[in-house]
This record gives structure tokens, C-alpha cells and sequence, in this order.
């Protein structure tokens, strides 16, 4: 049985496969948004002394566990107000635009040894393009909104990601000078050797500045001054309801596992184990738990994640001025300074990329 | 096969994005066909193997300089009738300069004519040469020179936009955010001993 | 992949630009840690960076042959060495000149010393280009900084249009200096200088030609040439005095480099062609050059239509498309920049806090008020005039020379007529200066360094004059061909 179906799949053409792979990931994504939105409540909740959602289950049992599927409904269901003077076909196309990038960058993590929808060698400059186009998708809706609030949130937006993107960027820099390569898989294999081969030692600061950077990019709090409910309401999506309102929520959570993904791919090893080479190997438990898998780049990104959820119950919200002279004045010369250390590091064959390089 | 189609697709939707550029009277429509214009080049690039460069244009041009552009068009109010205003009375210039140029192309595709071979188009390359890394090393070795002149470049670049724009103003309020983190509590709140109130 | 070779020994000729690059990150270090507290520490700085960099330019980079570096993108021989010593003298007595000046309007800040030195980087790299590629660079370094430099006073609406004016009309001019060489790239299939002198021989494609047109286009433009010197007199007018003075000085000098490295040694190939275009660029220059600089108020003005005019000289230099007609261009470039030093050094002089002495009328009666630099202004005028003994008499002389032996003879007769004119206008600022009432204007600068140096400078004009064997012979040298 599992035989013939393993034949059938390798005899199929290799686009059809791609594709069937793209379904899968595309659809737990938004599966797992679902249930990030969730656990975002709860763990919130938690952390407020608060129960978070307990009401709606699935056929009685878990509950809480409904609450997502029962917003999706909802949010189906709602009427879609289009203001009036409004941009009909921009506002149409601004959920798509924030939602496309979100999922497309997808196609080049490797999810296991095995699995990398496309093995591309610019993997991680296609990685970083995109990342900077998803703001277009905000940008687009706030001015198509013809609305002050979401105009507002659109200018802090682009000035914010503009600002944020150069140092992400060079965070990567000192990744694919450790690696050599641009190829995310690569970049994965060449932190084999364990927890301390990771890069998450040797390129630490760029670590921190990644994730900051990552945070600022996705408009997670305490960066969420284009949403800014204080003061300029929702931003850039105040004017929008029902699937637009919801579309924009998908494309937010989607880039919030992205990053998370991307993070524990550059900085954590992707899909290598923690345990490589510290368990006494031949038994079968201990050989699964030193094998690299899948299993463990969704333990990784589940980690980051709860970042994300962390900081935002803890953090209050940054000034706009503040995010400006965060992301230019302290997270640019950081990333500058460590990839010199880095260039001498690799120059003196200090740390784990001594053999490679 | 494929190639060509790709080729054909992205490259009417590259006119076409650019017939938007010139043609809408919106300057954020413009704009916006602009993006829609570099996206499809770059994915035209990726048809004849420069991914570095297509990827690079995207990052670039799209992923900062458009959205800066965008910052600015949105933030501006243009009054297109006034833009439009001397369009009849220049428009002889525009067709004049319009139709050197599509000479120029015309003769530089025709070269045969101006004398020259035209070159030839490029062998396809084995999969594992990597575009980037042929770019990495021509810049740093052969092309060192302009390159780190194009550093330079840049620094005065930033230079100049520094001076020219930031200025200290009388009156301009700003924190201190050194100073804001060095604050001890025994500069905000002071604890007076006093005497309890005796009752009347 | 070719091999680089980056070692100390071979890249001893580029220590210029190397030492300045590295002075430039060091200026505005200091600058900016020790800058705000200590006033004029930067400008300090900054000329004893000059004094050093000449010094070890003098010593370190000479080569007597002429050798390619960097993969033959960058070329050093003898008349890129002369060119970067006088680029470092020229901007080091600019800036000692114009540094009262600049403290008077609050624009001594270490980023103008900063565009400065990057101005100079951008006048080296074209001194030293070897590749189109160098030379579109060494171009827009140079170009942005003197931008930046002109809108360098925020307060003044004039300067901010001017640079304005001049930075887009400079967009277009680079535009068409890349459009020719990207033409020319596409025929010739290379960048650089050496390779096109080889491949330009016989007769030019149409294409060619073409790509030619547009690079004479952007070299006028950038020289200043009619009918492409619009920018000219409104950025010389616009700009604080001090920048007028620092952009009529070592930017001169590059784009001498640039018409030479460009026209004369790599499409020498074409010189039938970019000879007689330069020539009609040429008479117009002179006309238009010397006939509106008669109707001029204003000392910056009069002295920018002045420069258009001196241009036009150079240009026919360029005509003459011979190694001693591009040595006599050079000459021309050298005296020319030297006197216009001086002139603008006197403006700036008699300048004060608060009053602009750029008007004519202003000058009047200098004589009476100050002796020592209506002399000075007297001599440098004398000289620009094209008067014997001065300098400019010599200078003026090789240019109608060399015109006259390559056979022009209706050149060296518009040349000789357009002098006589310009010299009406030189000598009304004498005349304004000895034989009118003083003007009632506050008094002029005097402080003594800066007027012994701008003494050095008017005394050079005059010993260059009479003993101009030495300068002449070492201009003769240098074009080697």
C-alpha cells in the first residue's frame, strides 16, 4: 500500500509534485494562523492572570479550541464596506498584495533535509526581496482607504520597514559569510555539529537584530505604530471589514511564522537537531531524537514564536521617533560592528566556519 | 517552449505596466505601474539566468526605492491639470525626442547596418554556476577600483543629505535619551521627613 | 578570473587617492567627536591633510613611465601626478581663503571640508581614468559633492535654486555622457580607455559617431561650453563665494583630465570629428562668453561669464587635436585656475560679516581703501586680460600658436578679437577700482596669513609671466603621445 503510493508520487512529474507540496504547506499555514491566533489569546490571557477563550469546543471537548474556526465564520459572513471615494480596485487588491508575499516566500525553506519546495541558490536574497515587498500591501490599502487614519499607518509603515529591512539585511550578511552560501539549505547543513555550531553563538548580536528587525517588519507589537489603536484607531486597515479585515490578519500571522521560520533557519539550525551528537547513538529513540527532521524546525519556530507573543503582552508600544533611532542608530552599527568581528573571526579560522572557509 | 511563453507573458505585461506609468493621470497609479513594472523586468531577468541582478531589483528598486517614492508621491499634492497644462505646446518635443530614440533602438537592434556583428545570444549555462558568485568576484577583483569608488559615492551621498537637512533649530525640542536612561530615582522623587499633623 | 594584485608595492601610484579616501572617513571622525566643541579644528585638519597629502604624493607616486593598475581601470603617468599636486594646492589655498568667510555666515562645518576632500577624490579619479566606467564615477563624485556644496548655505534661497539648476541640468549632463558610452560600449565592446584608441582607427561607424555626440555633449556641459553653459553663471552667482571660489579651482583641473582622457587619448581615433564640433562649441563659447560678460552688475556673474569665455580658449586647445595643442590646453587650464583663484580670493576678501561685496559698484574706489588688494586684484585682472607680463599673456599666446600651426587661421582671428573685448571688461573693474570714489562699503577682510597667501598667489601670476619657460616645458612633457 505505502509502497505503490510512494511509486505513484515519484512517477509523477516533478511540478506536479511542487504543486501538491505547495497545497499542503499553503493550507497548514493557514491552519496554523488559526491556531496561533489562539494560543496568542490564551498565552496573553495567561500571562494577564486571565483565562483567555474557554467557550466555543469542537463536539464538546477542548474548549477554547473553536474560537478561531468561529471568528473565520464570522468574519465570512460580515458585510464588506467599501468607503466612499475610495480606490475600488486598489482597495480590492491591498489584502492580496500583504497576503502574497507572506506565503510565497515559503517556496524556498527548507522544511526537512528532504523538503524545500524550490532549492534555489539566491535562496535567502529571494528571501530578503520579498520580505521588503510585503509592504506594499500595506501601503496600497492605507492610501487606497481615503481615510487619514489609514493614511497615517501607511507613512509609518514604509518609513519603518525601510528602516528595519537594512539592518535585517545585514544581519543576513554575517549568516552568508559564515555559511558561503545563499542557499538556505546550505545555510542549514553548515551549522551541523550541534546546538553550539549554530550561529546563534558565534553571530549572536545579529541574532538579536534579526529578530527586532523581524518584529518591526511584521508590525507586531511593540512596532505596531502603523496600527497604532491608541491613536490612529486600526491603521491602515480601519476602513476595512469581513474577509479584507481577515485576509490582512492571515498575512500578519503568516509573516509572524515566517519570520519565526526564517530565524530558526539563519540563527538555530533549521532542521537540525539539538541533540546531534550528544545522545549515545544505536538505540532508536535516542537515533530519532539526533536525526534531523522536520520535528524539530517546528519546535524552533514554536519557540519564536511565543517571542512574538511575549513581547507583546509585556512591552508597551515605541514612539515613532523611537523605532527611528532604534532601527538606524543602534540596530545598523551593531550588525556593521559584528560583521567586521565576523570577517576577523573568519579570517583567523575562529569558530565553526574555520574548516569551511 | 515554456521560456517563451514566460518570456512573451511577462513581456506584455511589462509594456503594458509601462504604457501605465506614463499614461495614467494618478502619480500613485504611475508610480504603482512603475513596481508592477520592475517586478516583470526582474522576472525577465530570471528567464536569461541573472537572478543575482533580478532578485537585486526587486530588493532594491521595489523593496526601498519605490517605497520611498511612494512615501513622497502620496504625501504630495499634484495638481495634474497644471502638470498638463503646457502639454500641447510641448508636444512636438516630446514626439521629436520620442522618435530619435525609437530611431537609436531601431539602429542599435538593426546594428548590422551601423557596421557591427551583433552579438550572439549566450550558451546556456551548467545549474550549479551561480550567478552571484561570478559578480562577487569580478566586483572584487577586477572591479575593485570603481567599486570602492561607488562606496565612496554613497558616503557622500549621506554626507550631503545630513548636511542639507538637519538642523539644529532654536526652540526644537528633543529628548535626551542618554539622559532619559541615566535618571536616578533620587532625581524624580524627593522623601520629606516631616512631622505628623497634630490634631486642632 | 583574472588575477588582482593587491600588494603594497603595486599600488603605490593610486596612494593619492588611497590617502585621501581614508582622510576623508578620519575628517569626519573628528569632526564629528571633536568638531562641535572646537570651531575651526576641522578646517585646521584638513588643510595640514592637504600639506601632507601633497607631500607624500610628491614623494611616494611618482612614475616615470606610464603604468595601468587595477586591472587597467586606473592609470598613472606623470600628468596624473602633476594634476593631483596642483589639485591639492589649489583646494588647500580655497580653503584657507574662504575660512573666515565661511565662519562669518555659520557655514564652517566639517561636512563642507568633508565635500571638499571628496571633490578632490572625484578630480584624482578622473586624473587617473583609465575606463569609462572610472570616469562616469570620478564624474559624479565629483558632481555630487560640489551639488551639496553649493546648497551648502540653507538659508539662502538663491543658493538653494542654483543648486537646484545645477544639479538637474548635471542629471541630464550625465545622462548624456552615459548614453554616448554606452554606445560606444556597445560597438566596441569595452570600457576601456587603451582598448577603444585601438579599436577607433579608420573610419567611424555612424554608431560611433553618434555615442561621440553625446559624449562631447556632456563634456561641454560639465566645462561650461555654449550653448551648455546655462548653469554656469547662475551657480557662480548663486552659490556662497567661498563655493564659487572651490568650484572654479580643482574642478577645473578634472575636467581638463576629462576632456583629455575621454577625447584625446581614447577616441583619438575620432579626432577629425570631435575637432571640428569642439570647434563650433568654441567660437560660441568665446562670443557669447566675452559679449555678455561686458553687460554684467555683478563681480560673480562678470567672473563666471569670464570663465565661460577662458572655456572657450581651452576648447580650442582641444581643437588643435595635437599633443602640443592639448599641452597648450592644459597650460591654459593651469594659469587659468591660478588666476581665478586669486580673483575670487579678493571677492572673498572683501567680504565681511553681513555684506556680500559681489556687485561691482562695490569695488569702486578699492584703491583708496584698501592699496594692497586692488593691487592684487589689479594684477590678477591684467593677467586674465591676457596683458604682458602676466601669465595670462602666455597662456592666451600657446593657444593662438598652436592654432596657427594645425592651420586655423579664422580661429586665432575670433580668438584675438574676442581678447581684445574681454579685456574692455577686465580693465573697468581696474578702472572702477583706481579711478572712482570709494564706495561706501564696510572695510575688507585683513587678516595677514590669508593675505600673504593670496600675495603668493597674485606674485605667481607675475613671475609665471615673466620666467614662463619652466611651467611651459613641464606642460610640454606631460602630454606624451
Amino acid at each position: 500500500m505505502l509502497e505503490t503510493f510512494s511509486t505513484a508520487w515519484y512517477s509523477l512529474p516533478s511540478y506536479a509534485r511542487s504543486t501538491v507540496w505547495i497545497v499542503i504547506i499553503t493550507v497548514s499555514l493557514i491552519i496554523c494562523v488559526a491556531l496561533l491566533t489562539l494560543w496568542e489569546r490564551k498565552v496573553i490571557g495567561w500571562m494577564q492572570l486571565r483565562k483567555g477563550p474557554n467557550r466555543v469546543a469542537i463536539f464538546g471537548l477542548f474548549p477554547g479550541l473553536g474560537q478561531p474556526f468561529a471568528d473565520v465564520v464570522k468574519l465570512l459572513m460580515k458585510e464588506i464596506i467599501r468607503p466612499a471615494n475610495a480606490n475600488r480596485f486598489l482597495f480590492r487588491i491591498a489584502p492580496a498584495i500583504a497576503l502574497i508575499p507572506a506565503f510565497m516566500t515559503w517556496a524556498v525553506v527548507p522544511l526537512s533535509p528532504e523538503l524545500v519546495v524550490a532549492d534555489v541558490n539566491a535562496g535567502l536574497l529571494f528571501v530578503l526581496a520579498l520580505t521588503s515587498v510585503s509592504v506594499y500591501g500595506v501601503i496600497v490599502a492605507g492610501w487606497a482607504s481615503n481615510s487619514k487614519y489609514a493614511f497615517l499607518g501607511a507613512m509609518r509603515s514604509a518609513a519603518q520597514i525601510v528602516a528595519y529591512e537594512i539592518a535585517m539585511g545585514f544581519a543576513l550578511v554575517g549568516v552568508l559569510m559564515a555559511a558561503g552560501s545563499l542557499n538556505l539549505g546550505d545555510i542549514v547543513r553548515a551549522q551541523s555539529g550541534g546546538p553550539l555550531s549554530w550561529y546563534w553563538f558565534w553571530l549572536f548580536p545579529l541574532l538579536v537584530v534579526y529578530f527586532i528587525s523581524g518584529v518591526a517588519e511584521t508590525n507586531r507589537a511593540p512596532f505596531d505604530v502603523a496600527e497604532g489603536e491608541s491613536e490612529i484607531v486600526a491603521g491602515f486597515h480601519v476602513e476595512y471589514s469581513g474577509i479584507g479585515f481577515a485576509l490582512f490578519f492571515l498575512a500578519e500571522y503568516a509573516n509572524m511564522i515566517l519570520i519565526s521560520a526564517l530565524a530558526s533557519v539563519f540563527f538555530l539550525g533549521g532542521w537540525l537537531s539539538p541533540f546531534e551528537g550528544y545522545l549515545p547513538a544505536g538505540n532508536p529513540v535516542t537515533d530519532w531524537l539526533m536525526a534531523p527532521s522536520f520535528f524539530w524546525l517546528g519546535v524552533k519556530i514554536f519557540v519564536f514564536l511565543f517571542f512574538f507573543l511575549w513581547f507583546r503582552a509585556t512591552f508597551p508600544r515605541y514612539r515613532y521617533d523611537q523605532i527611528m533611532r532604534l532601527g538606524w542608530k543602534a540596530l545598523i552599527p551593531v550588525t556593521l560592528v559584528w560583521i567586521a568581528v565576523e570577517g576577523v573571526m573568519v579570517y583567523f579560522k575562529v569558530g565553526p566556519w574555520a574548516a569551511a572557509g | 517552449m515554456l521560456v517563451q511563453i514566460l518570456f512573451w507573458a511577462f513581456a506584455a505585461v511589462l509594456v503594458g505596466s509601462a504604457l501605465g506609468v506614463i499614461l495614467t493621470r494618478n502619480p500613485v497609479h504611475s508610480a504603482l505601474s512603475l513596481v508592477l513594472c520592475f517586478v516583470t523586468s526582474a522576472a525577465i531577468w530570471l528567464l536569461i539566468e541573472a537572478e543575482f541582478l533580478a532578485v537585486v531589483l526587486v530588493l532594491v528598486y521595489v523593496g526601498a526605492v519605490m517605497v520611498l517614492f511612494l512615501f513622497v508621491v502620496m504625501m504630495l499634492d499634484i495638481n495634474t491639470e497644471e502638470l498638463r497644462s503646457g502639454f500641447t505646446r510641448y508636444a512636438w518635443l516630446g514626439w521629436l525626442t520620442a522618435g530619435v530614440v525609437i530611431a537609436e533602438i531601431v539602429g542599435v537592434v538593426m546594428a548590422r547596418s551601423l557596421g557591427v556583428d551583433v552579438t550572439k545570444g549566450a550558451e546556456p549555462l551548467p545549474a550549479d554556476y551561480s550567478n552571484t558568485t561570478e559578480l562577487g568576484a569580478a566586483l572584487f577583483t577586477q572591479y575593485a577600483y570603481p567599486f570602492e569608488l561607488a562606496a565612496v559615492l554613497l558616503l557622500v551621498a549621506i554626507v550631503a543629505a545630513i548636511a542639507l537637512t538637519m538642523r539644529k533649530r532654536p526652540g526644537h525640542k528633543v529628548q535626551d535619551v542618554a539622559k532619559q536612561v541615566a535618571v536616578r530615582p533620587q532625581d524624580r522623587i524627593r522623601i520629606v521627613k516631616m512631622d505628623p499633623e497634630k490634631g486642632a | 578570473m583574472p588575477e588582482t594584485d593587491f600588494s603594497l608595492a603595486s599600488v603605490a601610484p593610486a596612494l593619492p587617492e588611497i590617502y585621501l579616501t581614508v582622510m576623508v572617513c578620519v575628517v569626519l571622525m573628528v569632526d564629528v567627536f571633536a568638531g562641535q566643541t572646537r570651531r575651526g579644528l576641522t578646517a585646521t585638519f584638513t588643510l595640514l591633510t592637504l600639506a601632507v597629502g601633497a607631500g607624500l604624493t610628491a614623494m611616494y607616486s611618482h612614475v616615470g613611465v606610464r603604468t595601468t593598475l587595477f586591472n587597467g581601470l586606473y592609470v598613472a603617468d606623470e600628468l596624473a601626478w602633476v594634476l593631483k599636486l596642483f589639485g591639492f594646492l589649489f583646494v588647500a589655498f580655497a580653503l584657507l581663503y574662504s575660512r573666515t568667510y565661511l565662519n562669518d555666515r555659520g557655514l564652517l562645518r566639517g561636512e563642507y571640508f568633508v565635500l571638499a576632500l571628496t571633490a578632490l577624490l572625484g578630480v584624482f579619479v578622473l586624473a587617473s581614468a583609465n575606463s569609462l566606467l572610472t570616469v562616469y564615477v570620478g564624474v559624479e563624485l565629483l558632481a555630487l559633492s560640489v551639488y551639496a556644496m553649493v546648497a551648502f548655505d540653507r538659508e539662502s534661497g538663491i543658493a538653494a535654486e542654483s543648486a537646484m539648476k545645477y544639479f538637474v541640468l548635471g542629471a541630464i549632463a550625465s545622462g548624456a555622457l552615459l548614453y554616448g558610452m554606452s554606445m560606444i560600449y556597445g560597438l566596441t565592446g569595452t570600457l576601456s580607455i587603451d582598448v577603444l584608441a585601438d579599436h577607433l582607427r579608420g573610419e567611424p561607424s555612424l554608431g560611433v559617431i553618434l555615442g561621440l555626440v553625446f559624449i562631447v555633449v556632456a563634456v561641454a556641459f560639465k566645462m561650461g561650453a555654449v550653448p551648455f553653459h546655462m548653469w554656469l553663471p547662475d551657480v557662480y552667482h548663486g552659490a556662497p563665494t567661498a563655493v564659487t571660489l572651490f568650484i572654479s579651482t580643482a574642478p577645473k583641473l578634472a575636467y581638463f583630465a576629462l576632456a583629455f582622457r575621454l577625447l584625446a587619448e581614447g577616441l583619438q581615433g575620432l579626432v577629425q570629428d570631435w575637432s571640428r564640433m569642439l570647434a563650433a562649441l568654441a567660437v560660441l563659447t568665446l562670443i557669447v562668453g566675452n559679449l555678455v560678460a561686458l553687460a554684467q552688475t555683478n563681480i560673480k556673474r562678470l567672473l563666471a561669464y569670464s570663465t565661460i569665455a577662458n572655456v572657450g580658449f581651452i576648447v580650442l586647445g582641444f581643437v588643435a587635436g595635437t599633443p602640443a595643442g592639448y599641452s597648450a590646453a592644459l597650460y591654459y587650464t593651469i594659469v587659468y585656475v591660478l588666476t581665478t583663484l586669486g580673483s575670487f580670493g579678493v571677492v572673498v576678501l572683501a567680504s565681511r560679516k553681513g555684506f556680500e561685496a559681489d556687485e561691482l559698484d562695490h569695488y569702486k574706489g578699492l584703491h583708496a581703501r584698501d592699496p594692497m588688494l586692488a593691487f592684487m586684484m589689479m594684477m590678477l585682472m591684467f593677467s586674465t586680460a591676457g596683458v604682458p607680463p602676466f601669465v595670462g599673456f602666455w597662456a592666451k599666446l600657446r593657444i593662438i600658436q598652436e592654432l596657427w600651426a594645425t592651420n586655423h587661421p579664422w580661429l586665432v582671428v575670433i580668438a584675438a578679437a574676442v581678447s581684445v573685448v574681454g579685456a574692455f571688461y577686465y580693465l573697468r573693474v581696474v578702472k572702477l577700482m583706481y579711478f572712482d570714489a570709494p564706495a561706501d562699503v564696510p572695510d575688507t577682510e585683513r587678516q595677514t596669513g590669508v593675505r600673504f597667501a593670496l600675495g603668493l598667489n597674485a606674485v605667481a601670476v607675475l613671475v609665471l609671466g615673466i620666467l614662463p619657460g619652466p611651467l611651459l616645458d613641464l606642460c610640454a612633457r606631460l602630454i606624451h603621445q
